[in-house]
């Protein structure tokens, strides 16, 4: 079996794609898409834990997923709309033009 | 009978309804407002007839009615009407008198534009005096006789037009105020000290028995007796109203009013009406602390002119002096309801008067008490020195003033040493012949064309027949010719009663000397006024009237009041609207006598009380003082008849016939002593002095106290605003400015950039990590 480090370094990578998608994009959509790789390198993070846990036989990290993954898509909807939301508003989804809420 | 004593209020509210409706009235309804003066004074006449016929019945009685005013918490203010024979007689005095007085007024005010309005004052004036007559409370008499005061300050400034008549209406109500500021202290220690200011309430009166014997025995500080001190405050305020000196000045500026005025108030009535109050306080007047503390009451109707020396001397012994009447078995019913019952509105009661059993038998102290003295003395020192300045004045009303002024001295000297009669009936014999001498003196004005001044007129007997002969009449009442005129038969008593007075016998000389004084001014008078040759036909125009010698001499004229037609120089007869009421006048000046002859001294035992007795023969005492007495009037009248009829002056310039034999002296009578000059320097500056000092210290000292405060607080407050606005502010404004900038720059943190927001939520995120990991090493 794989050990867990390749897991946890599989998951690492994939976070540090997300952050880095999700700093540097400045559209808005692809900063969803490096949001959603780091939930999903999160998810990894879980299973893989789960798996090399002392009784894997208890569902916990499974059950523990689809609920992350149920509440990501839900995220994912949210998300998209609200950057259909932006865009009908500011007719750009370009994050930087997108600073109304400051101070 | 008692009902009439409940109405005794109606005789003063009858004048003052015709005052209140005159008030009302339009200025042109003369005869309606002349007429209601003069019926509602008729009507009050009949009902002081109705009084005083009541009194001779049962002179012993005093009819009381009282009835409670306000209650004050505890204390009921209880006001009441007194009927006796002092009130009764007094009533119709004033009545008489008054009411022909109105009558004489409608003739001489005829031209007077302000007609209704003299009417109005006049009834006010006569429902005051009346009031004060009838008061049985210290109160209502001290109101009365303010409102007296007061009617006398209107009338006397009646032609307000005139300065003169102003300033003598300003001082006659100063001068006599500072009399009744004493009053008015006597007043508030009586009340204070007895609890009542009602004279007679079966036997709780403040002067009955009870009230006086708690009187006497105290002493105040100096020694002298409570009831001492009060009698000596509240003769202060008779003394400023009767022109007493030191407060006589008022009176002769008071004949700035019209003349009738001075004839009703300042002859007949209001001057009087000090004397009338001493004798209506007369028992405690004569209350004497006895050295062992025991009091003895003097009895007032008691003093009598003619008692025997040796009666005096055993009436002196103590036992017969104080004879106090037991107060419960004079209380009839009524008044012990009064006094049981407080509740009681009004209770009357019938008393008998004090002292009733030991009348007649001559019980008098023979030194008489301090207030007494004090009594005479002033009275006596009046009298003289009246007396002396009437014989230099030249105004006609002038000397008439002064000799009401020494005339009311004599009337004080009667009651300090003879009693209540002998000062009250020179009182009513002189109101007569008084009020007769200053209507024909108006008669004279009005006949004249408002010339004063004596020297200006002359020879107007043949012209003013009518006046002539009623003026000489009054001329020798006043000069007490004897025999035949009443004012022989009361100076006669005056001076008999001060013959017989222990303490002094200087009081009966300064007496003989102000009647011979008397005499001799009258005459005089007489003798410029209606015997010589006309002196005025010579003085082409009015505007030559301030000669040198005569400036000073008021000759300020009514402006209103227009003579009459006719000639503007002859002197012509007054009509018969004012000779009228002089015939009458003259005759009860010559009748009024025999109510008070020695022989028959009828008005004494009225006074008194007791029966009258009549005595064919006269005493050798009495005889030689009456005959000194005539001797005196006649030496008087004689002198100034020789005196004036062979030196007297032709015409109006010539000096006095005394002025060219004693200048300097005639000059000091002239100048009435200089007293008002006195004053002038003296009081009067003095006060000025002070009313400067006290400006002087307002605008200096308060006001500068004021404006040193009110720098202060100015600068103070130019301080706060620096502090406010430079220490407090500026510190605020840096605090907030700071406040402002430090937030700008930590606004700058949230710019809006959500990436940079997860950049650092990144980069702490790994320096977490990194402590954590580095902790856990």
């Amino acid at each position: 079996m794989t050990p867990l480090h390749y897991y946890l370094l599989l998951s690492a990578l994939l976070f540090s794609i997300g952050l880095a998608g999700a700093l540097t994009r400045r559209n808005a959509i692809l900063v969803l898409i490096g949001i959603e790789l780091m939930l999903n390198a999160a998810n990894l993070n879980f299973i893989a834990f789960w798996r090399f846990s002392p009784n894997p036989e208890a569902l916990h990290g499974v059950m523990f997923v689809i609920f992350a993954i149920a509440v990501a898509a839900a995220e994912a909807a949210v998300g998209l709309a609200l950057t259909i939301a932006i865009y009908r508003h500011y007719r750009t989804t370009n994050l930087d033009q997108v600073d109304s809420m400051k101070g | 009978m008692n009902s009439l004593v409940e109405y005794l209020w109606l005789i003063p509210t009858l004048p003052l309804l015709a005052a209140g409706l005159s008030a009302l009235m339009k200025r042109p309804s003369r005869a309606a407002s002349a007429s209601l003066a003069i019926g509602s004074m008729v009507l009050a006449f009949f009902l002081s007839c109705a009084a005083f016929v009541k009194t001779l019945a049962d002179p012993a009685a005093r009819f009381t009615h009282n009835f409670d005013w306000f209650v004050l918490g505890e204390t009921t203010f209880r006001l009441g009407w007194v009927l006796d024979p002092l009130t009764a007689a007094m009533l119709v005095m004033i009545t008489f008198v008054g009411a022909l007085i109105f009558i004489f007024s409608v003739g001489y005010m005829a031209h007077d534009d302000n007609f209704t309005r003299f009417f109005c004052f006049l009834s006010l004036f006569a429902a005051a005096m009346l009031g004060l007559v009838i008061a049985n409370n210290l109160l209502l008499l001290f109101m009365c006789w303010e409102l007296v005061g007061l009617a006398s300050y209107l009338l006397i400034g009646f032609w307000y037009h005139k300065p003169s008549a102003a300033a003598a209406a300003k001082k006659a109500f100063i001068t006599t105020r500072i009399g009744d500021v004493f009053f008015f202290l006597g007043i508030l220690w009586l009340s204070a000290e007895t609890g009542t200011l009602l004279f007679y309430d079966g036997g709780n009166g403040c002067l009955e028995q009870s009230a006086l014997a708690k009187l006497v025995v105290q002493s105040t500080w100096i020694g002298m007796g409570v009831s001492t001190a009060i009698a000596l405050l509240i003769f202060c305020g008779a003394i400023g109203k009767s022109g007493q000196v030191p407060l006589h000045v008022w009176l002769p500026d008071a004949m700035e009013g019209p003349t009738p005025v001075s004839a009703l108030i300042h002859a007949a009535t209001m001057v009087a009406a000090g004397v009338f109050l001493v004798a209506r306080v007369y028992p405690l007047m004569e209350a004497v602390p006895a050295p062992n503390s025991q009091f003895s009451i003097l009895n007032s109707q008691s003093a009598l002119v003619s008692p025997l020396p040796q009666e005096r001397e055993k009436a002196a012994t103590p036992a017969e002096v104080s004879k106090p009447v037991d107060p419960a078995p004079a209380k009839t019913e009524g008044g012990a309801d009064a006094e049981t019952n407080r509740t009681v509105k009004a209770a009357t009661n019938v008393l008998p008067l004090p002292g009733g059993e030991g009348r007649g038998e001559g019980e008098r102290n023979a030194h008489g008490s301090t207030a007494l003295q004090a009594v005479t003395w002033i009275g006596a020192i009046t009298a003289l020195f009246a007396a002396l300045i009437a014989v230099a004045q030249t105004d006609i009303k002038r000397i008439l003033a002064y000799s009401t002024v020494s005339q009311l001295g004599f009337m004080f000297i009667g009651l300090g040493t003879g009693g209540v009669a002998v000062g009250i009936f020179h009182l009513l014999t002189h109101a007569f012949f008084k009020a007769l001498l200053f209507l024909g003196s108006g008669s004279v004005i009005h006949g004249c064309h408002e010339e004063q001044d004596i020297r200006r007129m002359g020879g107007l007997r043949k012209l003013m027949p009518v006046t002539f002969a009623t003026y000489a009449i009054g001329m020798l009442a006043l000069a007490g010719f004897p025999l035949l005129f009443s004012g022989f038969w009361s100076k006669d008593e005056i001076l008999h009663a001060a013959w017989l007075w222990q303490p002094s016998k200087w009081p009966f000389l300064m007496g003989l000397t102000g009647a011979f004084l008397t005499a001799f001014y009258m005459t005089r008078q007489m003798w410029y006024v209606f015997f010589g040759t006309h002196r005025s036909a010579g003085v082409p125009a009015r505007s030559d009237h301030q000669t040198p010698a005569a400036s000073e001499e008021h000759h300020d004229h009514a402006s209103s009041h227009v003579s009459a037609g006719g000639d503007a120089h002859t002197p012509h007869e007054s009509p018969p609207v004012m000779t009228v009421p002089l015939g009458i006048l003259a005759a009860c000046a010559i009748f009024l006598s025999i109510f008070g002859t020695p022989v028959w001294p009828w008005f004494h035992s009225y006074l008194s009380g007791h029966a009258v007795h009549f005595t064919p023969s006269i005493e050798l005492g009495t005889a030689l003082v009456m005959f000194v007495s005539a001797v005196i009037a006649l030496g008087g009248i004689w002198l100034g008849w020789t005196f004036y009829s062979r030196r007297g002056p032709k015409t109006a310039e010539e000096a006095d016939p005394l002025e060219t034999i004693q200048p300097s002296a005639f000059g000091w009578l002239r100048g009435k002593f200089y007293i008002d000059e006195l004053y002038e320097n003296s009081v009067i500056a003095w006060n000025a002095a002070c009313a400067r000092a006290s400006r002087w210290l307002d605008d200096v000292v308060w006001d500068g106290v004021v404006r040193t405060v009110s720098l202060i607080a100015l600068a103070i407050s130019w301080v706060n605003r620096l502090i406010d606005e430079f220490i407090v502010n500026l510190g605020f404004d840096k605090g907030c400015g700071g406040f402002r900038s430090g937030a700008r720059l930590l606004s700058l943190w949230q710019n809006g950039q959500v990436q940079r927001y997860l950049r650092v939520i990144g980069l702490a995120l790994v320096l977490l990590g990194v402590i954590f990991i580095w902790g856990c090493k």
